[in-house]
């Protein structure tokens, strides 16, 4: 398990440069097994406690036992739970039968846009991770957005050892992404490792032959075929699986996601 | 046009994985560097079901042919030009290794992204056209990686099936690259003749190629080692915060090289403070560890409260590292305006953070022509120069040939890292000599019971030194004296000292004036009245040197106590001093002095509701 714990000090190091200094800093919450390792992280590095908010962007369509876990986790750890939610854009009745680009750009990257504006956050700390997608793999650990919140991927700045973007001109504002170099298999591993409450009856097989493997929102997420049953199982399957992680993300089909994040989805 | 299969060849990748590593694939631009990558996924079997079948859609839909570079090349505008713009991170897991490979891009103009992907990996593969053969970006690459630190390099001479897998091409690239290399002190693991398009010599030993006996590219990566020596060397930590989240005061850090344990005495420098380890502290870790060693990410803390902050290294007491304003190191410059000499830049060394400017630009080394030198006075994008720098304030550091992490640093430019330096010598500045006697004077300090922290709470103030300088005739002497009533008034340990006070006294035996000794005696003054925490409060004038002169002795021999300057002048002409506050031709002298309180307040040096957050070293 060393290359684990390798993973966890670079994480650690760069959640900590990311709140020595950046004053206004918060961190996404999926509840997905990704940014909770992420959170798990973070009361690693701040030894049981996590010193900035938690924002998740809710899109209302999420699976309920998401929600459920969602706020008992963060009366179990005392966090600083902040949800968004692109109101607007529900009442005038935004789903993805709209179009998944544009329901995914309306109420996920509009509604992250809302609440980052509204309380002005300068560090953004999230769970993407290199092997997800192509554009995911060209993402620096410390990565500039402009005012528009848009990613420019052609100018981006050196990253010179451990040393990072820590510097930035108003208005624009640092997303931080200490998972870059973790894979799917290692979340599972660290999960294993540190036995991290993770949404079980989703992310494993119930007896029905089926498990989620990456969560979304339900009308969008399919689950895979899978009798895995325990994260050892899990695991197996993994490195025994040629299908693409996000192979059951609607929004990620034709070049949907390298717009998405250009525009500044997670 | 070979149709990309899928071929079974090498035996199918061991699944446990025991270790990873990162490497790099550089090489001057159109080598064919995102080629070998996705030709080493394919015949692996190791890419996602469907990648290729995507890939290859896209191509119809562009009526381009298949290219396996695409497979890594994720943006419209790469797959459209045809190169790398930035580097791309993907997995491959392979004999028990899990690998990150980078592909960096070989184009000059992305330079800087090359760098970015370089600076993450152990070990490099270098591509080389065949057809080409040694082109600039071949040579500039192999120099910036000596520079970052990546020794382990294997070299591909790529595209053979352009020249027919011909023996004497491949033997002429290989002698000038390895002579070009030997100059760096860098030795190539391999140099392997291959084919990415037509897959040979990726994956396993091909036909092509009888009279070539070395390893395919695929088994030439189990023969990079993995760092490991690191532990072995002496403790080096730089501090990176120090967290008070509950009763206990944190100091966090990743160790770069070597071990520590419970109970290890700590010298932090440039402060020169020492104190034991008492605890490591580890979040749902059961037992809590009782060492750690490079490449940790840990947490401490010590028996004795001690000023500790961001920037400082802890070590053992025997061996510390460097300190000096001064440093000789050879730079790379990703900046997009050019380095000048003495232009304002930011020093980040490990965790430390310095104000700097380059004082010497000694010459620019051409990656093309390593003998070739020549003076410029400023070092454009893209270009290594060999520079002294002058840092602010005191740094500790280490020779990057004798430590990798706190041998290097990056200089930043406004908002952007702009470049990238590795310290090759250290330059004495002028008070290396008082430097020495604080750090020893330190070391043999025989301490009461009562320390600074426990003074501080009981006095509501931290010790400081409150310097006035400027011209003569300009009631200096008045606010100090001003500033000390009203300190004393409010119940702080405030003294003013005068310089003269030391002449008939201790400074009765210096005959023939020395000011380099008449400073160091009051400075040694000054530093037993601030041992005992007080504020004290001084002028320049008696003193008869250059203030910038004084105030730098009186930080080297007081350090880590903060010196906070106060210029006064009748009215300012020219360029304005670096001092903490400037009054010109004050009139109100009260306002003067609660300018000066509230700046002390701000610093933390006297008592304010403690701030939310407490890593202030200050904070009381």
């Amino acid at each position: 398990m060393k290359h684990i714990r390798q993973l966890e000090d670079q994480s650690v190091y760069i959640l900590r440069e990311a709140y020595k200094n950046f004053d206004n800093l918060a961190m996404l919450w999926s509840m997905g097994k990704d940014s909770t390792v992420l959170l798990w992280l973070a009361r690693k590095a701040f030894f049981g406690h996590v010193p900035f908010p938690l924002l998740h962007v809710d899109t209302s369509y999420k699976i309920p036992e998401m929600i459920e876990y969602r706020d008992r986790l963060a009366r179990e750890w005392r966090l600083n739970l902040i949800v968004g939610q692109n109101k607007k854009a529900l009442a005038e009745g935004m789903n993805h039968t709209k179009g998944r680009v544009e329901c995914c750009t309306a109420l996920k990257t509009q509604g992250l846009k809302q609440l980052l504006e509204e309380k002005g956050y300068t560090g953004v700390i999230l769970g993407v991770r290199s092997d997800e997608d192509s554009t995911r793999a060209k993402e620096r650990y410390f990565s500039p957005r402009d005012k528009n919140n848009e990613w420019d991927f052609r100018d981006q700045p050196p990253e010179l050892w451990d040393q990072y973007k820590l510097s930035f001109p108003p208005g624009t504002h640092i997303r931080i992404h200490p998972l870059l170099d973790w894979t799917e298999i290692n979340i599972w591993e660290y999960i294993k490792l540190e036995n991290i409450p993770f949404l079980d009856h989703l992310y494993l097989d119930q007896g029905t032959g089926k498990r989620y493997r990456s969560l979304g929102c339900a009308p969008c997420t399919t689950p895979i075929d899978s009798t895995a049953k325990n994260v050892d199982e899990v695991i197996i399957e993994l490195r025994n699986t040629k299908v693409a992680e996000r192979a059951g993300r609607a929004q990620d089909e034709g070049r949907g996601m390298e717009q998405l994040r250009k525009d500044g989805y997670m | 046009m070979t149709v990309p299969t899928t071929r079974p060849n090498t035996p199918p990748p061991d699944n446990a994985i025991r270790e990873r590593m990162n490497i790099v694939i550089v090489g001057h631009v159109d080598h064919g560097k995102s080629t070998l990558l996705g030709r080493l996924y394919a015949d692996t079997g190791t890419l996602p079901i469907g990648k290729i079948e995507k890939i290859q859609a896209i191509c119809k839909q562009q009526g381009k042919e298949f290219e396996y570079a695409f497979l890594f090349d994720a943006f419209l505008e790469e797959q459209q030009q045809g190169i790398t713009i930035d580097t791309a991170r993907t997995f491959f897991s392979w004999g028990g290794r899990q690998y990150i490979i980078i592909d960096a891009p070989g184009h000059k103009e992305f330079l800087k992204n090359m760098v970015s992907g370089a600076a993450r990996a152990e070990a490099a593969l270098l591509v080389i056209d065949a057809l080409e053969g040694v082109r600039d970006q071949s040579k500039r690459h192999g120099l910036l990686l000596s520079m970052l630190g990546v020794k382990q390099v294997t070299v591909v001479v790529n595209k053979m099936d352009l020249v027919n897998y011909r023996e004497d091409t491949f033997q002429a690239i290989e002698k000038e690259y390895r002579e070009f290399l030997t100059q760096l002190n860098v030795i190539p693991q391999y140099v392997i003749p291959a084919s990415a398009k037509q897959g040979i010599n990726i994956t396993q030993p091909s036909p092509e190629t009888p009279w070539y006996t070395g390893p395919s590219v695929l088994d030439s990566l189990a023969h990079f080692h993995l760092e490991s020596k690191r532990a072995e060397q002496t403790l080096r930590l730089p501090i990176q915060d120090v967290y008070k989240f509950d009763a206990r005061r944190i100091l966090v850090g990743r160790i770069t090289a070597g071990k520590l344990k419970i109970g290890d005495r700590l010298v932090f420098s440039p402060s020169n403070k020492s104190a034991n380890i008492q605890t490591i502290e580890a979040f749902n870790l059961d037992p809590p560890p009782t060492q750690a060693e490079a490449g940790q990410s840990v947490g401490i803390t010590l028996d004795e409260q001690i000023f500790v902050e961001r920037g400082q290294i802890a070590t053992h007491e025997e061996a510390r590292p460097l300190v000096s304003t001064r440093i000789r190191a050879n730079l790379f410059w990703l900046g997009a305006k050019p380095l000048e000499i003495r232009r304002p830049y930011v020093l980040r060394l490990a965790t430390r953070e310095v104000p700097c400017e380059v004082a010497t630009i000694h010459r620019i080394v051409d990656a093309t022509n390593l003998d070739d030198r020549h003076t410029q006075t400023t070092v454009k994008r893209n270009e290594v120069a060999d520079i002294t720098l002058r840092t602010k304030s005191p740094i500790a550091f280490d020779l990057y040939a004798h430590f990798e992490t706190t041998g290097r640093f990056v200089l930043v430019d406004e908002y952007d890292v702009a470049g990238g330096g590795i310290i090759t010598e250290l330059v004495q500045d002028d008070q290396e000599d008082f430097r020495t006697e604080a750090r020893e004077r330190d070391s043999a300090w025989v301490k009461g019971d009562v320390g600074a922290e426990d003074r501080a709470q009981r006095y509501g103030h931290r010790a400081a030194v409150v310097l006035l300088t400027g011209p003569d005739t300009t009631a200096k002497g008045f606010l100090a004296r001003k500033l000390e009533t009203v300190l004393v008034g409010e119940g702080r340990h405030a003294y003013l000292l005068a310089p003269e006070n030391l002449q008939r006294g201790l400074d009765a035996d210096l005959v023939d004036t020395k000011p380099d000794e008449i400073i160091r005696r009051f400075g040694e003054v000054v530093r037993l009245l601030t041992d005992t925490g007080s504020l004290v409060i001084s002028t320049t004038n008696a003193l008869q040197l250059p203030t910038k002169q004084i105030v730098q002795t009186l930080q080297t021999l007081v350090n880590p106590i903060p010196v906070i300057t106060i210029h006064m002048a009748k009215e300012l002409i020219g360029p304005q001093p670096d001092t903490d506050l400037i009054f010109a031709g004050p009139e109100n002298f009260d306002d003067c002095t609660h300018q000066i309180i509230a700046l002390l307040k701000s610093r933390g040096l006297l008592a304010e509701p403690a701030s939310s957050r407490s890593d202030s070293q200050y904070s009381i």
